[in-house]
């Protein structure tokens, strides 16, 4: 035996070794069945959505359903067009992250490159409770909490507006993008920062021009799976946002806005409300799962941006 | 060693990283316009000591520093540390450009200290990276990532990015010890290159290069100065039994 060969590891004894080798196979082989399983419901949801959905698509077309404002499904004359639910979802995610975004990302910048580290202690595992929050209990606390008082403040009739969804959900969306930004801006290497600071920069220069420019691509992923989050959310719109079917726009000075100021429903809150009592197998029934496939359609586009932003930043 | 008008000056400065006293009574003078060495095995406090001469060891939690450092005959702890910082540049050990385009690196110092004029910066970038030796390599594409750069060439980038702010003194953290032999005679040439107009303290655990570069070297053994003096006489004639010991490769 010369010297190389004595500086290899031992043979195990051959038994061990099948046992050993036995053994983790079928914890390999396991675990690859529970995550084929995973995939294979996804699929199996997916194709029941949209075999559920065509009946309806055949019969309407799905321009309308893509472009009507009129939604009666049960009226004598039925209307499916879910115009102003889709800009209701949107609309309202979309104006929760206005807020949750600049919101959540500075608390990330807070709790990851300036809290004391008691501080940080403190603030991390109370985000992580925001996200355990029952939707149900949010959407209570903006009923009977801040619808009340933004109709007070706002002078109007009542509190259950889009705006008050907005506040609500963006409240929810920050776990979200407060944790994933987070990850993004401590993965920024140490070195980084020491070279700015060696330059003369500052802690503030450091972080706008080192820190969350090398985060970015995190961050954009952190927000938009907070976007994802905040379309899909059902509960506490239903529960504060007013249900009325009317497209949220409103004229200034002849142009169209958004009118945060009016009640409205999304996508989710109508398969919450009409999902409940609609008669099996017919047109309106069908046609709820057509507003399912629209509502998956955005959260998963939504999600594989994400995704690719996200692996980009990994790849970096 | 007896150094008159030193541009650094440390007079026993005693470092804490918490309990771990790191630097005992450490006094040493720093010639201008010239090279010297810190040499000693890991953990003697050699990086250490490069760091409190801008301040860099603020950064980290828990350290305590007593003692003085002057910096052209006047207290580290009284300069504003931007301007300090912006006068004693710093270059580390592993090269790290951010990740922006090789102009952008370069112009950082100047961007931070909010000059915009375009004519200026590009004239400070190109002028920094002629006097890093990259300018014939980078000038096609100044606006690719700094990533782009091997791993010699970035730390030419962290040279040029050091210089672009006109510092007098530039620290080097073991500027070679992530680079190959080819790169580290590069950063060596440079090295001799530049103490015309700068001063230079580098920090390395590589023997042969203190003896290659500097003009004078410091020996350093678990936080306390062993000794100093010119290059010649510590690598051919050292006066401590432990500092002869380790550049005869008996311990390190």
């Amino acid at each position: 035996m010369n010297e190389r060969t004595a500086l290899l590891p031992k043979p195990p004894v051959p038994g061990a070794t099948r046992r050993t080798h036995l053994k983790d196979r079928l914890i390999e082989r396991g675990l690859l069945g529970v995550a084929s399983l995973t995939i294979v419901f996804l699929f199996l949801i997916l194709l029941f959505l949209i075999q559920r959905s065509l009946p309806a698509i055949q019969e309407v077309g799905l321009r309308e359903f893509l472009t009507g404002t009129r939604w009666m499904p049960s009226s004598r004359n039925p209307g499916y067009g879910a115009f102003a639910m889709i800009f209701s979802s949107v609309m309202v995610a979309a104006g929760a992250l206005v807020l949750s975004a600049p919101w959540g990302v500075g608390v990330a910048v807070f709790v990851s490159e300036l809290a004391p580290k008691a501080l940080k202690e403190v603030l991390k595992p109370t985000v992580e409770t925001l996200a355990i929050f029952p939707s149900v209990v949010i959407g209570f606390v903006g009923l009977v909490v801040v619808a009340p008082r933004l109709a007070s403040l706002l002078g109007l009739s009542h509190g259950l507006t889009a705006l008050t969804g907005i506040i609500m959900l963006s409240i929810m969306a920050l776990p979200t993008i407060i944790s994933i930004s987070e990850d993004a801006i401590n993965s920024v290497p140490r070195e980084y920062k020491e070279a700015a600071y060696a330059l003369g920069a500052t802690k503030t220069e450091t972080i706008l021009r080192v820190t969350l420019p090398a985060a970015r691509s995190g961050i954009s992923a952190a927000i938009m799976l907070g976007f994802g989050r905040a379309i899909g959310e059902t509960m506490t719109l239903l529960m504060v946002a007013g249900n009325a079917l009317s497209l949220p726009i409103t004229h200034v000075f002849g142009i169209p806005v958004p009118n945060l100021l009016a009640s409205v429903r999304t996508l989710t809150a109508t398969i919450a409300i009409e999902g409940l009592d609609v008669p099996w197998r017919s047109l309106h029934f069908h046609s709820l799962f057509v507003l399912g496939g629209i509502l998956f359609t955005f959260t998963f586009v939504v999600n594989l941006i994400a995704d690719i932003v996200l692996h980009k930043w990994e790849v970096k | 060693m007896q150094i008159n008008d030193p541009i650094v000056g440390a007079r026993d400065v005693n470092l804490w990283y918490g309990r771990n006293h790191a630097l005992r009574d450490i006094s040493l003078n720093i010639k201008e316009k010239a090279v010297t060495a810190i040499i000693g095995p890991s953990g003697c406090g050699k990086s250490t000591f490069l760091k409190t001469i801008n301040r860099m060891t603020d950064l980290v939690e828990g350290v305590r520093l007593e003692g003085l450092i002057e910096f052209r005959e006047r207290p580290i702890r009284q300069y504003d540390i931007v301007e300090l910082r912006r006068r004693v540049g710093m270059v580390f050990q592993k090269p790290n450009p951010f990740p922006k385009s090789i102009y952008e690196n370069i112009v950082f110092g100047l961007r931070i200290q909010g000059i915009k004029n375009r004519g200026q910066l590009q004239e400070v970038a190109e002028r920094s990276l002629r006097q890093a030796a990259l300018w014939d390599e980078v000038k096609d594409r100044l606006q690719d990532s700094a990533m782009s750069l091997s791993g010699g060439q970035q730390q030419r980038l962290c040279i040029a990015r050091a210089l672009a702010v006109n510092p007098e003194v530039i620290l080097m953290d073991e500027p070679c010890s992530a680079l190959d032999p080819v790169a580290t005679a590069k950063i060596e040439d440079l090295i001799a290159e530049l103490k015309r107009d700068y001063t230079i303290v580098i920090v390395t655990h590589n023997m042969q290069q203190a003896a290659r570069v500097s003009d004078s070297t410091a020996f350093f053994l678990m936080g306390e100065l062993i000794e100093y003096d010119s290059t010649i006489k510590v690598f051919e004639n050292p006066e401590d039994q432990r500092t002869e010991d380790y550049i005869t490769g008996r311990f390190g």
